[in-house]
């Protein structure tokens, strides 16, 4: 399975008014894998990561150049809509709604037509499962989400991303706000999801994409300040036997 | 004493100064309201004690010269064309309110904004011309059984548009407060931008809203002026001619406020006691709305994190 490739960039460059946010990246992200995205602070990470959902479509003024394939389609040709039910996002902070918890779950379901009340319950009570979340929830459904501890919170927030059934996973610094305990928590989590979906991760924890990822892609910036993606490969690769010095320099905590 | 301290002590006294000053303006403002509370208290309370609180309060009949003081006339004609204003009003102002924090780009933002604002200070006597001029002879286009153009539907649409700035920008800062995170996370799903605001974002903003509309109603049962020229003032019940419960709104009417300042100038006596006694009623009405609006406003600001 994982020499199929879902998400591929071809000559992708990313524009904020005349600024280069991004430099014509090609790169091709294996299907039910984990792929982490690493680079120093403004290296363009997570604008990279938005460009999978087209969330950097919310910014105004923002212009893109080359081509984004899902499945071999270009996702900007396809409707936004239909995208994000495919492609699902967890954000760094936990941004659980201010409903109970299972409001959240149910969310995406009931707006893309869920009805069938049974099947709804049955949906969030796998999504839940699926996130690790469903033992310490499942008689306080009703309770607000926002009651959650932030691990919790961030378990509740992937539930709610698997609940529409998506096909690739999004994830920015999913950790980061939250404790060593609960870190670990997500990401053993990780492990179990990537059999049913493929994960892109934003970190800025090298320790972490060493632990969790089966592919890394190291991203820097110019001399332009715009993001480059250096060198993709096997995690093991890129922290073992890194191509690029300048991969080898970050890695080895010379910078960054 | 040494030179030190006696200069730390100068510059205590100034701040000792400035301090009061301030203290005794804000004292000042409390005082006003409570004195002016006492005022009206005192000048009503010989109506409570010859008329009775509960006759004032649900007599239908208000005839002075005759002393019959019952002010539920008004009382209903306060309230229905307040529940009218805002039933016309509501939907217009949430929608501002959504198009303006969500929707609107900065420049035709730029543009609204102002003119709301600009509506909320015209004074309330041009509403009444207005409503006069404009509004009550289209009223009067409507066939229905002792229509006069001037009544409660009049008074409605004139009002609807008075707590229209107040309702729009309280509910614009509203939904603005709603943090970004839950629209982003609404959109990665899935959601329109439609979605969004109905499902995430509105029930995010819910309790900003409500004072929002709390507000909108305090401003709404206060209005005085522009309701005598639009309303036509009968002390009568509204009730609808023609059977049908909607007819109602083409009724005549008195407001609270009007009957205060349409007989205040020639009142004596007991009559200009109950007068100040629909003062107090009013007051209390008013009270009671703002103090409900306030606790919205605080859970609104502990909700929103």
């Amino acid at each position: 399975m994982s020499d199929e490739h879902r998400l591929r960039t071809e000559g992708y460059s990313l524009f904020y008014g005349s600024f280069r946010a991004l430099n014509d990246i090609t790169v091709d992200i294996p299907a039910n894998a984990i792929t982490s995205i690493i680079g120093p602070s403004g290296c363009g990470k997570s604008t990279f990561l938005r460009s999978f959902n087209r969330m950097n479509e919310l910014i105004p003024g923002v212009r893109i150049t080359g081509r984004v394939l899902l499945d071999g389609e270009d996702i900007f040709l396809e409707d936004v809509v239909a995208l994000r039910k495919k492609v699902g996002m967890v954000f760094q902070r936990p941004n659980p709604f201010p409903k109970t918890i299972f409001d959240n779950v149910a969310y995406g379901p009931r707006i893309h037509g869920a009805r069938d009340r049974g099947g709804l319950a049955a949906l969030v009570e796998r999504s839940l499962r699926d996130a690790a979340l469903w033992d310490e929830v499942k008689d306080d459904l009703q309770k607000s989400a926002l009651a959650l501890s932030g691990g919790q919170q961030q378990r509740l927030c992937i539930a709610r991303a698997l609940a529409v059934e998506p096909e690739v996973i999004l994830m920015d610094e999913p950790a980061s706000a939250l404790d060593p305990i609960a870190t670990l928590r997500i990401e053993e989590l990780l492990q179990a999801l990537k059999q049913k979906y493929t994960i892109v991760i934003v970190t800025h924890n090298m320790q972490q994409a060493a632990r969790v990822s089966d592919f890394t892609a190291f991203m820097m910036t110019d001399e332009q300040r715009a993001g480059n993606l250096v060198e993709f490969g096997p995690t093991k690769q890129i922290f073992t036997t890194p191509r690029d010095r300048r991969t080898e320099d970050y890695i080895s905590g010379r910078f960054g | 004493m040494s030179i030190r301290k006696a200069g730390m002590t100068r510059k205590h006294l100034s701040d000792l100064v400035m301090k009061s000053i301030f203290r005794i303006s804000a004292f000042a403002s409390v005082a006003i309201v409570v004195l002016i509370g006492l005022f009206i208290l005192r000048e009503a309370l010989p109506a409570f004690r010859e008329i009775g609180v509960w006759k004032l309060l649900t007599g239908t009949e208000w005839r002075p010269g005759q002393n019959l003081f019952g002010l539920l006339s008004m009382i209903a004609g306060s309230g229905l064309v307040t529940l009218g204003a805002i039933v016309l009003g509501l939907p217009l102002a949430l929608g501002c309110g959504i198009f303006m924090a969500e929707i609107a780009p900065a420049w035709i933002r730029g543009i609204v904004k102002p003119s709301i604002e600009l509506l909320a200070g015209i004074p309330s006597v041009i509403f009444g011309l207005f409503g006069m001029v404009v509004l009550v002879p289209l009223v009067r286009g409507i066939d229905y059984p002792g229509n006069a153009g001037f009544g409660l539907l009049s008074a409605s649409i004139v009002l609807a548009v008075m707590i229209l700035p107040t309702i729009a920008s309280v509910s614009e800062v509203a939904i603005r407060s709603v943090p970004d995170e839950y629209r982003q996370g609404a959109l990665a799903l899935g959601s329109t931008r439609w979605e969004t605001i109905r499902k995430v974002i509105l029930p995010a903003a819910r309790s900003g809203i409500l004072s929002a509309v709390v507000l909108g109603l305090g401003r709404a049962v206060g209005e005085t002026i522009a309701m005598i020229m639009v309303i036509g003032n009968s002390v009568m019940m509204p009730t609808a001619a023609g059977g049908d419960p909607l007819g109602i709104f083409l009724s005549r009417a008195r407001t609270l406020t009007g009957n205060i300042a349409v007989e205040m100038n020639y009142a004596t006596g007991l009559h200009s006691q109950a007068l100040f006694a629909t003062g107090v009623i009013l007051f209390l009405l008013i009270m009671v709305i703002n103090s409900t609006a306030r606790a919205l406003m605080a859970r609104s600001m502990g909700s929103s994190r």
